[in-house]
């Protein structure tokens, strides 16, 4: 009672503050500048926020707050376009969107797909407002409730993910995960700066891969080749309908899915450190693993956009927790929010409960109120945005590699972002072609660092609690909260396992020659090897023991598969590849042609920089592979190349240069 | 001011962005001036750039446009390797570089390929830190350490080669028994350890101290021990002003046993301090900028430090700390940047020893 007491008063003026009319015209306005940076792909919280920062200062704090808030509470609303139309993760925190969202989009079911997405993400957003707004009392004592033993095994169990996931042969899946999980360690490791398979002498490898990269490069790359090859709409059944009501229906008919989700959210995003960018994945298992039939995920159910958006949103929301009582952010775009706290003079921290809390309830709600506006603008678009799968695709496909270029470029500005895309891009088309799971090898990229930290560092304490006392060590690690979760990580992999075989991408399978098939696992097992090795001469102990340990498990799983490709026959499933019948096969242009259209954009921008690269690569494209006339290809050239401008001009963001640019001086956009 | 007009300020800033590359010298009218610092949007840096960027376009003559470019990598080497290659001389470029900057260059890093005696540097923002203990064991501290030495301390660090270099080479010349658990991520992971009990001591730099500390300790969870202190005019290391009832690490690791105040731990412990923490923060101008321009700066900033309100803007964003311009900025600049050899060997082999860490 005395909560309530404490909250009532609080929360009243809270609302009387945000429902006053210039509060909601900045809410609003940032809700429109979030939308239009969020269906981007590849661009989210953090390009926005960095975009309202430098007027932040000197602003009114409730004012500045709206901007900010509302921005930042429709980007997991309005990245929601490009996984489902597109199959392109708008950001990290809807990956697993693209998983049934894309499906359904192919089967012209768009508009249903993303207004049961936005319905989620409102109703994830209200849900998690409501939580936080009870909870934000008790928050500071569960919050500290979780230390390093219990991050690390809420990590483990995002990673059991891996098991319903693993795709038809759950061998490839450990393969597939435990190279995510080595792709992370790439670089300088977190603890003692010891190198991993990178030099000095290559400088962005010190730094390791970066999720936008990673993500855009596994996902989008490999989707947009294949769509390209087909030369037809995304959509192959003509007709869209009237989906969207459908679409509202399916999600009350999920309701309680909607509410698990979304709870699983707010858990997970108000514990500092680890991130939003498994909730998603959390939420999907979860969802996969409680159904009853289970035949159609990864081919178009709509349980599949319902659980990750209604958890994403709800995230958000949890994330501000920690962001606000301990000034600690737990994502990138919440450490800008800091920032932007810090400008409008504001400083985050226990005295926001207490003292300040009508700011928070101002901030919770605001979230609250742009999760309606974002989500209510969305589904009012989806009907006409869902057209876009309709456009032939050709003519789509530039403008997409061209934004997901200049995203990916944002992450470290270096052409080296570039490189790693294409590379990247590389290994998601082969792992999509021999039908290992992708979504795999992103959890375990996306954990692996938190694996190995907390791993570490929750080993050094319990040592030195050790050292001590075995009692103490013991209560340091099996606490009621480690076991519980380490008890759900033991149902998950079970339910997994026995699961893992429904959950397919792609329907038809046909097997080939064995040769292709081998030789991509013979390259897999020597780069694993190699990595292994160089693990083994890193003289820091901390440093080598995560990668040596997760490398000879996925080395081992390496060798098993390789000895079952001996033993079985060229039907096996283990001998999957998508080039040996079906659509792909039949495809009215090759894998290696359309991809080397890219590279030739790689090479030409490493010789005259992105956008005179660009003007040239898009040019070409729409006369060549598009057939235009000349005056068209130009016209769309223009119009392309003239956004990207703007964007980048308003954003304040260069260019990546290429070899003309180190000779002579040029003016911008061309430096 | 309304959203139109910001809206409107953005798209002229983005215009005067494509069309700016005529230049005058000393009058900045209608130019950019790009504002990099080698971090991601979401650091300490970003908010220190953020915070002069809008004071800068004030001050400087004919209020160009400022923004703040980020070129994070490689722990802000990649950033400062491009700066030292930049030869931008109208005043259009400026470069923040901070503590994550300066330890590189000192310690010989591999990739560290940049020189800060080739750069002009305009201001120097210093900033303090505090450490604390949990109140069982700040029941034994009684001004010395003496009390302490049996105890097992756990330390949450984001590496030894990071501004945390200055607290554990503390901890080590007190005679501590510091195990660092390495690997966090900010300095708000290692308090969140300590509120946890997980670790059992921690410091934070001065604002996160008074944002976030100050309220443990009202609570009775948290008692702070000393500050690393202030330097004065002369040099020497005094109490820190925003804290002047905590005494400085001098006069502690003078009150504790076994605890030099001369020497080369010392020697090196104070340069690294300097470095990391009385110079934190500063901004250069690339080696070929014209005197004329160096002075428009140094002019920019002594009027803004001169603000009337600067006391109250950056008390929260900067803490009471020294902003220096000018001479003062050039000293500040060679101290934070330059360290005998004895105190660099020390370091280096100390690294080595207690960490397995080196530079190679």
């Amino acid at each position: 009672m005395e909560m309530f007491a404490t909250a009532a008063p609080a929360l009243g003026e809270a609302l009387a503050l945000i429902f006053q009319p210039q509060q909601l015209m900045f809410l609003v306005a940032g809700v429109l500048l979030g939308l239009s940076i969020g269906v981007l792909p590849g661009l989210g919280g953090i390009a926005g926020l960095s975009l309202v920062l430098p007027f932040m200062f000197g602003m009114e704090p409730v004012s500045g707050l709206a901007l900010m808030v509302g921005l930042i509470a429709v980007i997991p609303t309005s990245d929601t376009f490009s996984s489902v139309l597109l199959g392109i993760p708008g950001s990290s925190a809807s990956q697993a969107t693209v998983l049934d969202g894309f499906p359904l989009a192919k089967k012209g079911q768009a508009a249903r797909a993303l207004s049961a997405a936005f319905m989620s993400s409102l109703y994830g957003g209200l849900l998690g407002a409501v939580v936080l707004t009870c909870f934000i009392f008790v928050a500071r004592p569960l919050i500290l409730a979780f230390g390093l033993p219990e991050m690390l095994m809420i990590t483990v169990l995002g990673l059991s993910m891996v098991a319903i996931l693993a795709g038809r042969v759950p061998l490839k899946g450990v393969v597939a995960a435990g190279m995510g999980l080595m792709a992370g360690t790439i670089g300088a490791a977190g603890a003692g700066g010891s190198l991993r398979m990178s030099t000095y002498d290559i400088p962005y490898l010190v730094d390791g891969l970066q999720l936008v990269i990673v993500g855009l490069g596994i996902y989008a790359i490999p989707e947009i080749v294949s769509l390209l090859r087909q030369d037809k709409p995304i959509a192959t059944s003509g007709q869209l309908g009237l989906g969207w009501v459908q679409g509202i229906k399916d999600w009350w008919e999920n309701i309680w899915l909607s509410t698990r989700s979304a709870f699983i959210g707010v858990t997970v995003g108000i514990i500092p450190g680890l991130g939003g960018s498994v909730v998603d994945w959390i939420a999907y298992g979860f969802a996969v693993q409680s159904a009853k039939n289970r035949e159609n995920f990864g081919q178009g159910d709509i349980r599949g956009v319902i659980a990750p958006e209604s958890s994403n949103n709800a995230k958000e929301g949890g994330g501000l927790v920690p962001t606000l009582i301990f000034g600690i952010p737990g994502s990138g775009s919440m450490a800008v929010f800091l920032g932007g706290l810090a400008l409008l003079g504001l400083s985050p921290g226990p005295h926001m409960v207490r003292q300040d809390l009508s700011t928070t309830y101002t901030i919770v709600w605001s979230l609250a109120l742009a999760n309606v506006i974002g989500a209510g603008l969305c589904i009012v678009l989806s009907k006409y945005i869902a057209k876009l799968t309709q456009i032939r695709f050709t003519l789509l496909a530039p403008y997409l590699f061209m934004i997901i270029a200049f995203a990916a470029f944002q992450s470290r500005q270096s052409i080296g972002d570039l490189v790693a895309l294409i590379g990247i891009g590389l290994l998601g088309i082969l792992l999509r072609r021999f039908d290992y799971s992708r979504p795999a090898f992103l959890i375990g990229f996306v954990l692996s660092g938190q694996a190995e930290g907390f791993a570490n560092m929750a080993n050094q304490i319990a040592a030195s609690r050790f050292r001590r006392s075995w009692e103490a060590g013991f209560d340091y690690i099996f606490t009621p909260l480690s076991i519980g979760i380490l008890v759900l990580t033991v149902l998950s992999i079970w339910v997994g396992i026995k699961q893992s075989k429904n959950i397919r991408e792609n329907i038809e399978t046909h097997t080939g020659a064995k040769r292709a098939p081998v030789i991509f696992l013979l390259f897999i097992t020597a780069y694993i090897a190699v990595s292994v090795w160089d693990a083994s001469t890193i003289t820091r102990f901390g440093d080598k023991i995560f990668p040596l340990v997760v490398g000879s498990v996925t080395l081992a799983g390496c060798f098993a598969l390789l000895i079952r490709m001996r033993f079985s026959p060229e039907t096996d499933d283990a001998f999957i590849d998508l080039e040996a019948g079906g659509s792909e096969a039949a495809a009215p242009h090759g894998l290696w042609w359309t991809l080397s259209w890219f590279l030739g954009l790689l090479v030409m921008t490493f010789i005259f920089g992105l956008v005179i690269a660009l003007c040239v690569f898009m040019l070409s494209f729409f006369r060549i592979r598009g057939g235009l006339g000349w005056a068209a290809s130009t016209l769309y050239m223009a119009g392309g190349v003239g956004f990207i401008l703007f964007l980048a001009g308003v954003l304040g963001r260069d260019f990546p240069p290429g070899l003309l640019q180190s000779y002579f001086d040029l003016p911008w956009p061309f430096t | 001011m309304s959203v139109t007009t910001k809206t409107l300020g953005l798209i002229v800033g983005a215009v005067t962005a494509i069309t700016a590359n005529i230049s005058h010298a000393q009058d900045l009218a209608g130019e950019t001036v790009e504002y990099v610092i080698p971090f991601s949007e979401s650091g300490g840096s970003a908010r220190w750039a953020n915070f002069y960027a809008p004071l800068l376009s004030e001050a400087l003559p004919g209020n160009p446009t400022v923004v703040v470019r980020y070129r994070p990598g490689a722990g802000s080497t990649e950033g400062a390797n491009w700066f030292q290659e930049q030869t931008t001389d109208d005043g259009t470029l400026v470069f923040g570089t901070s503590g994550s900057t300066q330890f590189p260059y000192l310690l010989g890093d591999p990739r560290v390929r940049y020189e800060y005696a080739d750069w002009q540097p305009v201001l120097a923002s210093g900033t303090g830190g505090v450490v604390f203990l949990p109140p069982d064991l700040g029941a034994k501290f009684d001004g010395n350490f003496d009390d302490l030495k049996e105890e097992f301390f756990l330390y949450g660090s984001q590496g030894a080669t990071t501004l945390d270099l200055v607290p554990l080479l503390a901890f080590q010349m007190l005679g501590l028994q510091v195990d660092p658990v390495f690997g966090i991520e900010g300095r708000g992971d290692g308090r969140l350890m300590f509120e946890r009990g997980e670790a059992n001591i921690d410091y934070q730099t001065s604002a996160a101290y008074i944002a976030s500390v100050v309220p443990l300790v009202e609570q009775g969870l948290a008692v702070p021990a000393f500050t690393f202190g202030a330097l004065d005019d002369a040099g020497l290391i005094v109490r820190d002003p925003t804290f002047p009832d905590l005494p400085s690490f001098k006069e502690v690791c003078e009150a504790t046993a076994g605890c030099e105040t001369e020497g080369t731990a010392w020697d090196a412990w104070k340069a690294f301090f300097i470095s990391g923490f009385a110079a934190q923060k500063m901004v250069y101008l690339p080696g070929t900028a014209s005197p004329e321009v160096v002075a428009m700066y140094e002019q920019a900033f002594r009027d803004i430090i001169a603000r009337p309100d600067f006391a109250e803007l950056s008390a929260a964003e900067l803490g009471v700390y020294p902003q220096l311009t000018g001479d003062g900025g050039r000293s500040a600049s060679d101290q934070a940047t330059q360290v005998t050899d004895e105190a660099r060997e020390f370091v280096l082999n100390w690294l080595k020893e207690a960490y397995g860490v080196t530079m190679q």
